[in-house]
Order: C-alpha cells, then sequence, then structure tokens
C-alpha cells in the first residue's frame, strides 16, 4: 500500500522538470495516469490516516505523568489492561451489544432488501432512496430522537400513562442495554440493506423458476436457492453493522446509563475528563486489533462461502 | 408479465412488513418537530397547545447564528474539497488498469466503517504533537476523510454509466486532456458531482463525532446541540433547532439522491467487501 502511494508520489515528483518525458510517460503507461489520478486523495488519506494512527501507536507506549507524558516506551498501558477486569469487561460487553444489534439489524432488513429486491417492479430507486434518506443525516439527532421516544417521560411512557395501560414510567427503556441495542439498530439500519438488496438483486431469477418447476414449495425455495445465494451479502451486511457499532461513544452516552457503557466512552473519558491520553490510544489500539481479527474471520467467511456458491 | 407471475405475485404480509419498516424508520425522527411546536417545557403526552416560540427564541440566539456558520463554512470547504479529490479518484478507479487497485479502494473506503472514534483520537493526538491548535481547519481535515470516500463511492457509478470512447473521440478530435476533462467528462459525470457536493455537505454539517474530538472554541452546529443537551430548560429549542436540521438534511440528501438515482445500487457494489 504505502509503496504504491511513493511510487506515485515520485513519478509526480519529477513532473517539474522533465515535463516532456513525463508526459510521454503519463501518455503511456495506464498505471502511471491512473496513479497521478489518485495522487491528491492517496496522499490526503496517507497522511490524514497513517500518520496519526502511527503516533496513536507510538503513543499506547507512552505513560500519563502529570499533565505531560513520560516518553519512555513501555507496555505498562497493555499491562494494565489485562490486569484490571474493567477493561476486559467493558470491551466483551461492547462485542456483546454489537453482536446483538448486528444480529437485530441484518434479521429486521432482511425481508425488507428481499421486497425491494423482488416484490417492488416501478419505482425501485425510490424505495432506495426512502430507506437510505436517515442515514444520511446526523447521527446526533437520530439518537437524540430516541431519548424523546424512550425517556423516562417520553414518548411511549407518557403515551401508555395516558391510555391508562401503565401505572408508573417504564424505568428500564431509558439508561439501559436495550436502549443502546434498539437505537443502535434503528441507525444502522441503512447501512445494512444496501449490500442485502445487492445480493438479492444479483439472483438470477431463473434458479427461482427452476426450483419451482423442479416442485420446491417457496419455503424450500427460499431456504436452498435465495438464502444461500445471498448469504456474501448477508456477511458484508454484518459486517458493515458491527464495525462501526463498537467504537460508538454516543448512543451509549446518551441512553446507556451505567449498565450500557461501551469501550467508545472510556476512549473518549480517557482523553477527556480522566486525561490519560496514553491510556486512550492504547484502547483505540485494542480495539483496532479486535476488529482486524473480527473482520479476518468475516472476510474468510466469505471467500468461503463464495467458494461454495459458485 | 403474467408468465412469471408465480414469483411476482404480490406478498401481503412483507408488504405490510415494508410499510411497518419504513414507518419505524422515519417515526423516531418526527417526534423531534411534533414536540417542537409543543406549548410545554416537557416532553410528553398529551400535547399542550401549539407554539412557534421556541423558533422565534432561537432565531434570537448569536451562539446559534455562529455555530451555524461555522458548520457551514466547514461544509463548503470539505465538500469542495472532497468532490474535487473524488471527481480524480472516481475516473482513475474506473477508466484505468492498475496492478494494485484492489487494495488501493479498500484503503479509501476504510473510513466508511472504521470507528470514526480511532480517526478522531489518532488526529487529536497528532495535531497535539504537532502543536496544531484545535479549529474549524482540524475539524474540516477530519470530515475529509470520511466525505472523500463518500464522495467516491457517488462518482463510481457515474463514470461507469458513461462511454469512454466519447472521451477518445474528443482527443482525436484535437482536444487536449483538459479541454476533454472540462467540456466532455465533466458535463457527462455532472449529476453525480452535484450529488456528491449535497451528500459530502450534508455528512460534514451533520457530523458530530469527529467534530467532539478535532473543534476547538468555535462549535459547529452539532457541538453546539449536544452543549445545550446538559441543561434541561433548553430543551424544547434544542428540539426546535434539531428539527429544522433534519428537515433541511432530509431536502438535500433527498434532491442529492434523486439528481444521481440510477447510480446507487451499483455503489453499494463497491464498498460493501
Amino acid at each position: 500500500m504505502t509503496d504504491q502511494t511513493l511510487q506515485s508520489g515520485s513519478a509526480s515528483g519529477t513532473a517539474g522538470p522533465r515535463a516532456g518525458w513525463f508526459g510521454r510517460l503519463i501518455y503511456r503507461s495506464e498505471t502511471a495516469r491512473g496513479y497521478t489520478l489518485l495522487t491528491p486523495a492517496l496522499v490526503f488519506l496517507g497522511v490524514a490516516i497513517l500518520v496519526p494512527f502511527g503516533i496513536l501507536v507510538v503513543m499506547s507506549f507512552w505513560t500519563a505523568e502529570g499533565f505531560g507524558f513520560d516518553t519512555t516506551l513501555t507496555t505498562h498501558n497493555y499491562e494494565q489492561f489485562f490486569e484490571r477486569p474493567i477493561y476486559m469487561a467493558l470491551l466483551s460487553r461492547t462485542f456483546g451489544i454489537s453482536g446483538m444489534v448486528t444480529i437485530a439489524t441484518v434479521l429486521l432488513c432482511y425481508p425488507m432488501a428481499y421486497y425491494v429486491a423482488f416484490h417492488v417492479h416501478r419505482n425501485k430507486m425510490f424505495w432506495l432512496v426512502l430507506i437510505t434518506l436517515p442515514f444520511w443525516t446526523s447521527y446526533l439527532l437520530r439518537v437524540f430522537a430516541w431519548k424523546v421516544v424512550l425517556g423516562y417521560e417520553g414518548v411511549i411512557n407518557s403515551a401508555l400513562l395516558s391510555v391508562g395501560l401503565i401505572e408508573a414510567p417504564l424505568e428500564f427503556l431509558l439508561y439501559s442495554k436495550q436502549a443502546v441495542i434498539i437505537t443502535l439498530a434503528h441507525a444502522w439500519a441503512a447501512f445494512a440493506i444496501l449490500p442485502l438488496y445487492v445480493s438479492l438483486e444479483k439472483i438470477d431469477k431463473s434458479l427461482l423458476e427452476a426450483a419451482t418447476d423442479l416442485g420446491d414449495g417457496p419455503v424450500r425455495r427460499f431456504f436452498r436457492i435465495t438464502l444461500p445465494l445471498s448469504l456474501p451479502g448477508v456477511i458484508s451486511a454484518s459486517l458493515l453493522v458491527f464495525i462501526p457499532t463498537t467504537g460508538d461513544y454516543i448512543t451509549p452516552a446518551l441512553l446507556g446509563g451505567p449498565d450500557g457503557a461501551m469501550i467508545g466512552n472510556l476512549i473518549q473519558k480517557q482523553f477527556g475528563p480522566i486525561n490519560n491520553w496514553p491510556m486512550g490510544a492504547a484502547l483505540s489500539i485494542i480495539l483496532m486489533l479486535c476488529i482486524a481479527a473480527i473482520s479476518l474471520i468475516f472476510i474468510m467467511l466469505t471467500l468461503f462461502v463464495r467458494k461454495r456458491i459458485s | 408479465m403474467s408468465v412469471e407471475s408465480y414469483i411476482r405475485k404480490p406478498n401481503r404480509p412483507l408488504q405490510l412488513y415494508a410499510a411497518i419498516f419504513l414507518i419505524t424508520l422515519y417515526l423516531p425522527v418526527l417526534f423531534l418537530p411534533l414536540f417542537s411546536f409543543n406549548d410545554s417545557l416537557y416532553v410528553r403526552f398529551p400535547l399542550e397547545s401549539f407554539t412557534v416560540r421556541w423558533y422565534v427564541e432561537l432565531f434570537a440566539r448569536d451562539a446559534v447564528w455562529n455555530a451555524l456558520w461555522n458548520s457551514v463554512r466547514v461544509g463548503v470547504a470539505v465538500a469542495l474539497v472532497s468532490t474535487t479529490m473524488g471527481i480524480f479518484a472516481a475516473k482513475a478507479i474506473t477508466r484505468y488498469r492498475m496492478p494494485g487497485k484492489g487494495p488501493v479502494v479498500t484503503f479509501i473506503m476504510l473510513p466508511l466503517v472504521v470507528p470514526l472514534i480511532i480517526f478522531g483520537v489518532a488526529l487529536l493526538v497528532l495535531m497535539s504533537q504537532l502543536g496544531v491548535p484545535l479549529s474549524l481547519y482540524t475539524v474540516a481535515i477530519g470530515h475529509m476523510i470520511v466525505c472523500l470516500p463518500f464522495s467516491i463511492a457517488v462518482l463510481i457509478p457515474r463514470f461507469e454509466g458513461f462511454d469512454a470512447s466519447i472521451e477518445e473521440a474528443s482527443a482525436d478530435l484535437g482536444e487536449n486532456a483538459w479541454w476533454t476533462f472540462w467540456r466532455v467528462t465533466l458535463p457527462m459525470v455532472g449529476p453525480g458531482v452535484l450529488a456528491s457536493l449535497m451528500l459530502t455537505f450534508t455528512v460534514s454539517f451533520d457530523e458530530f463525532i469527529l467534530a467532539f474530538f478535532l473543534s476547538g472554541t468555535q462549535p459547529t452546529l452539532p457541538m453546539y446541540i449536544w452543549g445545550q443537551l446538559r441543561f434541561p430548560q433548553e430543551f424544547p429549542s434544542v428540539l426546535a433547532l434539531s428539527s429544522i436540521i433534519i428537515v433541511v438534511s432530509f431536502v438535500i440528501v433527498f434532491l442529492g439522491q434523486w439528481i444521481n438515482r440510477g447510480a446507487i445500487s451499483a455503489s453499494t457494489s463497491g464498498d460493501a467487501s
């Protein structure tokens, strides 16, 4: 990855003094032309992602000292992570919540994606735009909306109270794990629908007709043709929901309460009120490593499924 | 149509499910405007009388206007820069066969998946080590990381959708690369560019996580809202402000997506892996 960036960087570096030679090279080589066009984006992302990430890794081996840092390299923060059970507990709870969110989101979105792929014939684009629209708009405000809905005196509680179904407000709605799961599943639904839709849309309809002609009913047809063929979409949807939700801290902060806190909240606190940046850096790195490991498993799974399908 | 009717016959339970799904998707957000017109400090049923005083109050606040102006400036800058870089990158990705394209595209699309808190924290650490004070510039850099992949994802299907031989014809007829781009390529991908500008603006305008770590003394609009959430008496005015932001965002995104329709389904296959 980096040497390609360097390569394109050095290619454009020679552009000044020997433009004629460079011009001919550019004209001839597709690769050079392509990478020259990619240079601004790659250089920007390289500098804005790789450099900060490198410094974050270095900082995770420092220790906090008063208001400054002790820059001698030590694995103190990582030892702390394994010694104090709170970190591990928080991390496993985070993955638990994200896992639940992923399962809920994919299960709820699959029928919707199926509907748009197979049963909407006119204005498909309108449906897709409608479904993905909320995803582009403010995440903070969508979480805030759920606070209004689930609150102690919120929409659900006050509506149930005024109808007379309950005597006192339901307390488990807000500041709980459930509230976090509901809100996250709702917030990431659009992200899950697109890969599901794409994989369902790709399915060759003649396979379904063949299955029906050979005597499969709708249920058998679904489990033997549609579901297996859409598994790549299910896996990428799971990945696209699971990974971003592990780092979330707004939803737990607004709706989670003590039971719903996630690792993101602790990372944010290390950079804020606790003011232990090296520990925050170490936690970020640990989170990234876990995500990378899980992604790897998902990718292997995709490759395995793809091989089985084709 | 009628030949394959056994697959195409309407499925009532599924239709019902789709309707409920859409309602659930939009309903929570719609409570914000509903309660913003309610003449009560508390968000609860039954509704009191109708009022616009929370909106009137907002107009008198300098802090809101300052935050709005900050967000607009960051959003416009981010939209212009990331779309410009996105046009070149999308052209390169669709038009040229290059070794290592797969990993490069994966790297570019990474910010769509990696939790933003990681980017926020990493950039914060970089800025503090370099001694760069946090400002709207640092927020804009953070937003560009997120907006660039979105812009590229929006633009790639546009480039895929038109025939490269038109560009070649222009070159054959004597236009140089710059004029070919300006007079042939850009008008052809125009809707995609417009959509990219609108979507990246909205993403930046609404973004909170990166702004939380990277903004200095000048708050963006979401940061201002976050600050107000601590005060219960400010709740109705936060509802009013949120309603305005949500309605404006929905309109911009809808227009952007609609201008660029036909390209949405294709764009998802690119970044899904």
